[in-house]
């Protein structure tokens, strides 16, 4: 596989979306921290956080062997408008059953992609992925058992899961969005194409919800499926998130 | 520079560098540093790997190999980071698991690459009685790297290292 400068390009677009998705995210379950509705869950939400922040950093590190950019200033020094990753992931907290939906249709969408990059052309993409990829059972294991506690368990439970369910899925659609030039590289064997990871991930997804006792929303179409459009919300995160790194750039950490 | 420093007197030196999340092991035990070289001219590279890559002691154990090595007389020394091959929780020694077990962490078991048997079959022998009638209360723990279980011989909680 010969990195050509078009197919350098999408794939430093392609591991800016994964680097942010997983970036923010991990910042949005941080929120529980202190605040989950039982210690042990407190525990788990902080853990995934960290994990998901860890891999987040994987991502940044080929960033910039391809482009050469500071993973720290991707992060703090960015404002939204630059920023690559879905809505989905930028969306407040909400109740438990949301977040708690929102990781678990997150990590199904990462269980359907490593896969695929595991299986790389390009080595470090499947280096990264055979490191993350054992890291990512723990997650799936623990929020798909709570979407089937939650869903099947009083109606108070599967009421806030199916709102949360009707909330999230036509953002979740936009997780397998195609990003410019991505056709290139599916071509080239580095990543795997979104059509397939869609719907690896579609039938997974579908099976176990139904099995949860909730019911797929009929509405499945993103609010949008470009990377670079936010709501506000992403920017009220950042200037939470990037605040301390701001007042003194030159600060040693 | 010493003229009798050799990869041997380093990884015996590493030694001393204890997991800060879990003081009774080493790093080389955990099998958290992969390779010592000195060249000709004395300097010294080192390469580590992170058990869970968002280990947020990552950067203290970078830190105190590097101390640890210049306490040798070393001038110039370089800690590498790689996640290639990525680490295993198979690594882990056998002399380290027994003192994993006595620290109060039931040692997490052998899965030979295949984790997700292990992840599926869920055993853990409790560190004080040994008993397997157990059952894991939480995936995740205090640290990234640890459960959180029940004996129901001791009814008591402990921790178990998490396979990985």
């Amino acid at each position: 596989m010969i990195l050509t400068p078009e197919r350098q390009q999408a794939l430093a677009d392609y591991l800016l979306a994964l680097a942010d998705d997983e970036l923010i995210l991990a910042h949005r379950n941080s929120e529980w921290t202190g605040h989950g509705p039982i210690l042990e869950e407190d525990i788990a939400f902080t853990n995934i956080a960290l994990d998901e922040m860890g891999h987040a950093k994987i991502w940044y590190g080929l960033v910039h062997k391809l482009t050469g950019d500071d993973p720290d200033r991707l992060v703090f020094f960015r404002d939204a408008a630059d920023y690559r990753n879905v809505q989905m992931v930028e969306l407040p907290k909400g109740d438990w059953a949301f977040s708690l939906l929102r990781q678990y249709l997150f990590d199904t969408a990462e269980t359907a992609r490593l896969p695929y990059l595991a299986q790389s052309s390009y080595p470090p993409i499947a280096a990264a992925a055979a490191k993350i990829r054992p890291e990512e059972i723990y997650h799936l294991r623990h929020t798909q058992s709570w979407v089937k506690r939650l869903g099947l368990g009083t109606d108070e439970s599967n009421r806030r899961m199916q709102n949360g369910l009707n909330d999230l899925w036509p953002y979740a659609q936009q997780m397998f969005a195609p990003l410019p030039g991505e056709d290139l590289l599916a071509a080239a064997g580095i990543v795997g194409a979104g059509t397939a990871v869609h719907a690896a991930w579609l039938n997974v997804v579908t099976q176990h919800l139904t099995d949860s006792g909730l019911q797929i929303p009929a509405n499945d179409q993103p609010p949008t499926n470009g990377r670079a459009n936010h709501t506000s919300h992403l920017d009220a995160l950042l200037a939470d998130m990037q605040l301390v790194a701001r007042l003194d750039p030159k600060a040693k950490w | 520079m010493n003229q009798t420093i050799t990869a041997d007197t380093i990884w015996q030196a590493l030694q001393n560098v204890k997991d800060p999340e879990i003081p009774v092991v080493s790093v080389v035990e955990m099998g958290i540093v992969r390779a010592v070289s000195v060249s000709d001219e004395g300097v010294v590279v080192i390469k580590m790997t992170p058990t869970f890559s968002g280990c947020p002691a990552l950067h203290v154990i970078q830190r105190e190999i590097e101390a640890q090595v210049k306490a040798l007389g070393v001038n110039l020394v370089t800690v590498e980071t790689t996640f290639n091959p990525p680490w295993t929780s198979d690594w882990i020694t056998d002399e380290a698991r027994e003192k994993l077990r006595q620290f109060g962490l039931a040692p997490p078991p052998k899965h030979g690459g295949n984790l997700i048997s292990v992840a599926a079959l869920d055993v853990a022998a409790c560190p004080r009685c040994n008993s397997t009638n157990t059952i894991l209360k939480n995936g995740f723990g205090p640290t990234l790297c640890r459960m959180i279980w029940y004996c129901h011989d001791c009814q008591d909680a402990f921790e178990q290292f998490k396979p990985l």
